[in-house]
């Protein structure tokens, strides 16, 4: 099946699946592979545990790249005590564990790794992330994968408000509730939510699907339900049983929220007013 | 910015200075303006504790007249306090113009308070059985210092970090603020009121005080409003959300409880740990990190969502 011809089949609009996380899901030869020249060689059988407890963000962040430079593939990093910005910029393959909880920013910017998180999640988690996967055991705060543009970002409890605002891309999953403004002004990219969602679900969404296990709270403006196709059903299962979470109530009975499209104006624009607004 | 923090021992007491010291001191990035703390002791039925200033911190390097000034206003206070009926069991000073004092009084806290305050330079800073209210400039760590508030045991307490952003850097507006005239009841606020003078002015012309400029303030003379209505605390707090605009988190204390208030937006934070033992909250997991390093489950309280915990 073509590419363009399953992100149809899987409601969306005008994405196109690509990028390494896809590679989980579909033939790897139909997807291309990306690594940035300037990447680490890295050998996942080597590992470096790095105790944090004494080490501010940047002496942390540095180390983990040190570390990186050296061929470490597996990093455990124990004792976050959720300080701020950690384990972010990593546009590297790496296994990276981390033996607790984050503050805000953690994550953020990263193309590739994938993490695991034992503890909680602060604001901000995984912004403008590129890809890899990143998998939090306990519960995240708002703004949950912000601009979010691929891979697979995982949280087994409940999370805050605005999770994926303005994402561009990649899948999000929660495992409990999330609050208010999820998916707002979401462009691209799925996002479910096995537990209740908020009031003004989706508002003002682009583009992009919500997968919805428990009660709606509200829908915001130009967020629509729809039906969910066969081939939906089949990754929902295969992504939810990847990262050991169930629908409590079975797939077959998840909401599926669209883009309604009334806010999509830009065709009518002029060129030049378009180039205002864009 | 600003960062909040709160919290409760049950049924048992703590080294709440300690605590709340560490807790603000991780929050100082948050806000290193000003600093304070609402802190609740074992409360004594028979007294009150006042804690109040007579100049700003900033004024103490204007010259020598003002030291004298405070020595005056002293004297008047301690004379206002006997003419009301008022017995001081102990006076301290806290710092050169700031003071605590124990005393007996059975007449009317509003009268008492508006009288003291009448004083040129006066702020009651707190009055209460068990509250005890100390703001000053800059980190936890050097209020800590200066008021020695390590080994303040009690049951729970509330303190602010403020970053000044639409009001002056002074111990006018910082925080907490008393729920003047209510014993026992502060509160802290994280976030901006975008219908502070509206609701000021509706409060005043109901015969309320406010001390400062700062939105905060309303928050407090609001539930204090409410409660003299008969509101619990809890449906005091329901009503704030529905009546206060803007974006907000805020915390607010009284003898035996602590509640939090999350607006509709959800536009500001708060992470909470529970357990049967203690409850923490605090702008940012980090603060209470500094409390309990070891591996505990939190979570952030969801939009226009109210909480009270009994300690």
């Amino acid at each position: 099946m073509a590419l363009m011809t399953k992100a149809t089949a899987l409601g969306m609009h005008t994405e196109q699946l690509a990028g390494r996380t896809q590679q989980r899901f579909f033939k790897p030869e139909e997807e291309p592979r990306y690594t940035y020249p300037q990447a680490f060689e890295v050998d996942f059988d080597r590992q470096a545990d790095i105790d944090a407890t004494d080490l501010d963000t940047r002496a942390i962040n540095l180390r983990i790249r040190e570390l990186m430079s050296e061929g470490y593939g597996t990093i455990v990093l124990n004792n976050p005590g959720a300080k701020h910005s950690l384990a972010v910029g990593i546009l590297n393959r790496l296994n990276l564990q981390i033996r607790g909880s984050l503050g805000y920013f953690g994550c953020g910017l990263v193309d590739g790794p994938n993490i695991h998180v034992s503890g909680r999640v602060g604001w901000s988690c995984a912004e403008n992330m590129m890809a890899g996967t990143i998998v939090i055991d306990k519960n995240a705060g708002s703004t949950f994968g912000a601009a979010l543009r691929g891979g697979d970002l995982v949280c087994k409890g409940d999370v805050g408000a605005r999770v994926g605002i303005d994402m561009k891309g990649g899948t999000i999953l929660i495992g409990g509730r999330a609050g208010a403004f999820c998916g707002f002004m979401m462009q691209r990219g799925r996002m479910v939510i096995l537990g209740d969602a908020g009031k003004n679900l989706g508002d003002s969404m682009y583009d992009g699907t919500i997968y919805v296990g428990g009660r709606i709270a509200g829908l915001g403006v130009d967020a629509v339900p729809a039906e969910m196709t066969e081939l939906e059903g089949q990754w929902l299962e295969r992504k939810l049983k990847m990262y050991g979470l169930e629908a409590p109530k079975g797939i077959k009975n998840m909401q599926k929220i669209v883009a309604g499209r009334q806010l999509w104006n830009y065709d009518n624009l002029e060129p030049a007013e378009k180039k205002l607004i864009l | 910015m600003c960062g909040i923090a709160g919290l409760i021992h049950r049924k048992q007491t703590g080294d709440i200075g300690q605590e709340m010291t560490a807790m603000l001191q991780s929050l100082k990035h948050r806000g290193p303006d000003s600093t304070g703390y609402a802190l609740y002791g074992k409360p004594r039925e028979s007294e009150l504790v006042l804690r109040f200033k007579l100049a700003e911190q900033a004024e103490m390097s204007k010259g020598f007249d003002i030291h004298r000034q405070i020595q005056e206003r002293r004297a008047e206070i301690d004379r206002r306090l006997a003419e009301l009926g008022a017995k001081i069991l102990q006076a301290e000073p806290a710092t050169e113009y700031a003071f605590r004092y124990r005393i007996t009084f059975a007449g009317d806290l509003r009268r008492l308070a508006n009288y003291l305050e009448d004083v040129e330079g006066a702020e009651m800073l707190s009055m209460g059985h068990g509250l005890e209210l100390i703001k000053d400039l800059g980190d936890a760590a050097r209020v800590n210092e200066q008021y020695h508030l390590q080994g303040f045991v009690g049951t729970h307490a509330i303190g602010h970090t403020r970053m000044a952003t639409e009001s002056d850097v002074d111990i006018r507006s910082a925080h907490p603020y008393w729920a003047y005239p209510f014993a026992d009841v502060s509160v802290v606020h994280n976030g901006q009121l975008t219908n502070y003078w509206n609701g000021r002015r509706a409060l005043e012309r109901s015969g309320h005080r406010f001390v400062s400029n700062c939105d905060s303030e309303l928050i407090a003379v609001y539930l204090a409003d409410r409660m003299a209505r008969g509101a619990t605390l809890e449906d005091a707090m329901k009503s704030s959300i529905e009546e206060l605009d803007g974006v907000f988190t805020y915390l607010v204390a009284t003898s035996d409880s602590l509640g939090m208030a999350k607006d509709v937006m959800a536009a500001k934070p708060m992470v909470l740990y529970e357990s049967d033992q203690f409850i923490a909250l605090a702008s940012e997991e980090v603060a209470i990190r500094s409390v309990f390093p070891h591996e505990i489950n939190t979570f952030d309280p969801y939009e226009g969502e109210v909480r009270v915990w009994k300690s």
